[in-house]
């Protein structure tokens, strides 16, 4: 436990130092967050009928998205993996006395959870301050903080679950841009960041939330937005539950059939 | 005919400091360090001279490389090559030098070395047949007949030493700076690459200044040695000036060379 | 002319080192095309479930779209090299290219040539055509011409956002990345007419980053909503920027010179 603090702990000083790198990723983000809710509202203009939430929960949705984008963009991949699989090195991970599962595993979360420490607190105190309804409404019930909380974390494994997956089957094939690609861009589809699922023709959401990928981002914001209340909450975190676990099994199972591999081809 | 005059440069560094509280204090307020690279340097080379140019890690040799290919300016001082100034007239003054970087290369990864060659050609507008002559000779001196058709990515390393060399002189320049040229490469190579650059020099007259850390190439083509420590010019003489700076035990010229590291403190 | 020349050898020589990873190749092409399908995805939901943003039907908003995403991927696949600038310096490469005896800027343009983005163009290209049979604008040859001109804007523009980039560069590799808002953001962004962000975007985009000049304003005359026919040649305008650009670089490259890598 204690190295990957101090890995943590690395890789935050790192970030401070480049403070001009900060401060323009900030900036970067708050223009994004703006130019989302600018769009939105001139669709809300056009037809406020077939707006499918309120304007206030869409606008929390669009700055939590900026806010921890780090946690949950699907197109975050460590080239270093990829490329240790390739070359081989690979195999001095499999010598550790630690499964590689576990250590990748928690490598992304690290990853992910240092990048998004250091964005989220400007842009989400920013976005509080913004008037309503084009800034971040904060719920009043204090048991959606903690389920939102809750959700953020299955959120967030689902998605560490998920690049494990795609880890995993680089050791099938050799060339992972393919992969890397058609992946990501289906996956950000259906995980909400093109646009908000509730946005899709109801036939076509119908079919997306059955995937594990609306899992993801897309259950934590909404529950904080208020756009998912009562039975549809639970029903939300049971099913975040279960892809979480499908994921890791699979993740795992692909692992061990993948090192029988390479230890039979002489690694 | 290289002349150098006085020659100055400073750069500013930012100061990075270590641990927690430091980086918090760096958000707000940058500190810069002052870096003397060179301080008054002068020299001057001949046509036809080959030039060692020595000093420890740090001291101004790329620098100096630099200001003299016309990539840097310098804060003051002249420098004139062949009657012009570098940075001044630098698409002219480039027509006339070619420069080797040990560490880095100018060849193209994935297709055959003659590519990059012709390319090279067609960017320095180097007529017909005097590329051809030039590739002939550059071929023949370096052995390349079996290697000019492959990809760089597939040569060895001293393989690809001689290309880069190659390259460097498809334009047939006056002038040829060596940054580093055998790092790395094996005994053979090294040898080879060493015969060439003389060859070069007896052939074409052929202006050489080499800086390198490898002692033995100083040995083997250095008529004259520039040292230099802390940005500044600290000996300028022969080889021979060189070799009886010390008496026995210094038997090596690595050992000469590092007793006047001491000496100056560098 | 001979520049044209040598700008045709360098490209010849990246298409036969692409062809040297034809797999690699393929994969990446196929990769872009999806992810531009995924934007398209997005507008046409959106414009399903909404039928007209601010006055605009689906098949203008198309027609906006694919110019925009023309112009990007023209611009992308040319000035790919400048995009990767901090690259370039930071590997010594911009060092090299100081040391021939052509213009700096031509070889940093001539050294990549980005033709992964081809299946990004061939997607631009049939949703072109498919904006332009799809729309209800009556198409005369001056029409056709203004399209070609709000592309070529898009492409100068868009050129000249990477030159800046570039330009910063010479000064800090560091916090670079806010640029990404006008480069993918523009693309992002560009999907619809850039009027319907509301004034404030539209101000900027008119006076600091021309825009609205190659996307917006033509494209009321094309589309009938506006009958100043001055909008027309304003995407001429546009082209300008390259200018400020051309002196950013001018003035970043003699830094650089001075202060070394």
């Amino acid at each position: 436990m204690k190295k990957y603090w101090s890995f943590f702990r690395i890789r935050f000083i790192r970030g401070l130092q480049y403070r001009t790198a900060a401060l323009s990723g900030m900036v970067t983000q708050f223009v994004w967050g703006s130019m989302e809710i600018l769009l939105f509202r001139a669709f809300y203009q056009a037809a406020p009928e077939n707006f499918p939430m309120t304007f206030e929960a869409l606008s929390t949705y669009v700055w939590l998205q900026q806010a921890f984008l780090a946690l949950y963009m699907v197109w975050f991949w460590e080239s270093e993996l990829f490329n240790s699989v390739a070359t081989g090195d690979v195999a001095y991970e499999l010598c550790r006395p630690v499964r590689l599962y576990d250590m990748w595993f928690v490598r992304g979360l690290a990853v992910r959870l240092s990048k998004a420490v250091l964005r989220c607190m400007p842009i989400l105190v920013f976005s509080w301050f913004l008037p309503a309804p084009y800034g971040l409404t904060l719920p009043g019930d204090v048991k959606i903080w903690a389920i939102t909380i809750l959700s953020m974390t299955l959120g967030l494994l689902l998605i560490v679950a998920f690049n494990m997956i795609v880890y995993m089957s680089v050791f099938y094939t050799v060339s992972p841009q393919g992969i890397k690609l058609f992946v990501t861009s289906l996956a950000e589809f259906l995980s909400g960041s093109v646009i908000p699922l509730p946005f899709l023709p109801n036939h076509v959401r119908a079919i997306v939330e059955l995937l594990p990928f609306a899992s993801a981002q897309n259950v934590p914001f909404r529950i904080f937005a208020g756009d998912i209340t009562g039975p549809d909450l639970t029903i939300s975190i049971l099913k975040q539950t279960f892809w979480l676990f499908a994921f890791v099994l699979i993740g795992r199972f692909l692992e061990k059939r993948a090192l029988k591999r390479v230890v039979i081809q002489g690694g | 005919m290289i002349q150098v005059e006085h020659m100055n440069k400073t750069f500013k560094v930012t100061r990075r400091s270590a641990g927690f509280s430091n980086a918090v204090k760096a958000l707000f307020h940058k500190e810069t360090d002052t870096v003397h690279a060179l301080s008054d340097i002068s020299f001057s080379i001949g046509d036809g001279e080959m030039v060692g140019y020595i000093g420890p890690n740090g001291a101004g040799k790329s620098s100096t490389i630099k200001i003299l290919s016309g990539i840097l300016t310098p804060d003051n001082g002249t420098c004139l090559i062949n009657g012009r100034i570098p940075w001044k007239d630098r698409r002219e003054h480039v027509k006339d030098i070619g420069v080797v970087f040990g560490q880095r290369t100018q060849l193209w990864w994935d297709v055959p070395v003659i590519d990059s060659f012709e390319l090279l050609r067609d960017i320095y507008e180097i007529p017909r047949h005097q590329y051809l002559t030039t590739l002939e000779e550059l071929t023949d001196l370096l052995a390349l007949e079996e290697i000019i058709k492959t990809p760089a990515r597939q040569l060895s390393l001293g393989q690809r030493m001689r290309c880069e060399i190659a390259a460097s002189l498809l334009h047939t320049p006056k002038i040829l700076f060596l940054d580093e040229p055998t790092i790395g490469l094996d005994a053979v190579s090294k040898l080879a690459v060493r015969d060439f650059i003389r060859k070069l020099n007896r052939i074409h007259k052929t202006t050489v200044l080499l800086t390198t850390h490898d002692m033995q190439d100083i040995d083997a083509l250095a008529d004259r040695v520039l040292l230099i420590g802390k940005g500044r010019l600290l000996l300028d003489g022969t080889l021979s000036d060189l070799k009886s700076r010390c008496e026995p035990p210094c038997a090596t010229l690595d050992e000469i060379v590092a007793s006047l590291y001491r000496e100056f403190q560098i | 002319m001979n520049s044209i020349r040598l700008y045709v050898i360098f490209f010849l020589m990246h298409l036969k080192s692409m062809m040297q990873h034809k797999v690699s190749f393929f994969m990446t092409l196929i990769g872009q095309f999806l992810i531009s399908f995924n934007v398209f995805l997005g507008v046409y939901f959106m414009m399903t479930r909404f039928n007209q943003v601010k006055g605009f039907s689906y098949s203008e908003v198309l027609l906006c779209f694919s110019i925009t995403l023309m112009a990007f991927t023209l611009a992308e696949t040319v000035f790919r090299s400048l995009d990767t600038f901090e690259t370039i310096i930071g590997n010594g490469e911009f060092d090299r290219i100081l040391l021939r005896p052509k213009n700096s800027l031509f070889l940093v343009l001539c050294s990549k040539v980005d033709l992964t983005r081809f299946g990004r163009l061939i997607q631009a290209v049939v949703m072109l055509v498919y904006g332009i049979c799809y729309s209800s604008i009556k198409w005369t040859p001056l029409r056709c011409i203004l399209v070609v001109l709000m592309i070529l804007g898009g492409v100068c523009v868009f050129g000249a956002i990477y030159l800046i980039f570039a330009c910063l560069c010479f000064f800090t590799l560091e916090g670079l990345e806010f640029m990404n808002v006008f480069t993918d953001g523009a693309r992002e962004y560009g999907k619809y007419p850039i009027g319907i962000y509301g004034k404030t975007v539209l101000f900027i985009c008119t006076y600091l980053v021309p825009f609205a000049l190659f996307q917006y304003y033509p494209f009321l005359y094309l589309t009938g909503k506006s009958d100043n026919s001055w909008y027309s040649l304003l995407p001429l305008f546009s082209v300008l920027f390259l200018i400020p650009a051309f002196l950013l670089w001018k003035f970043g490259l003699k830094h650089y010179q001075s202060t070394g890598s």
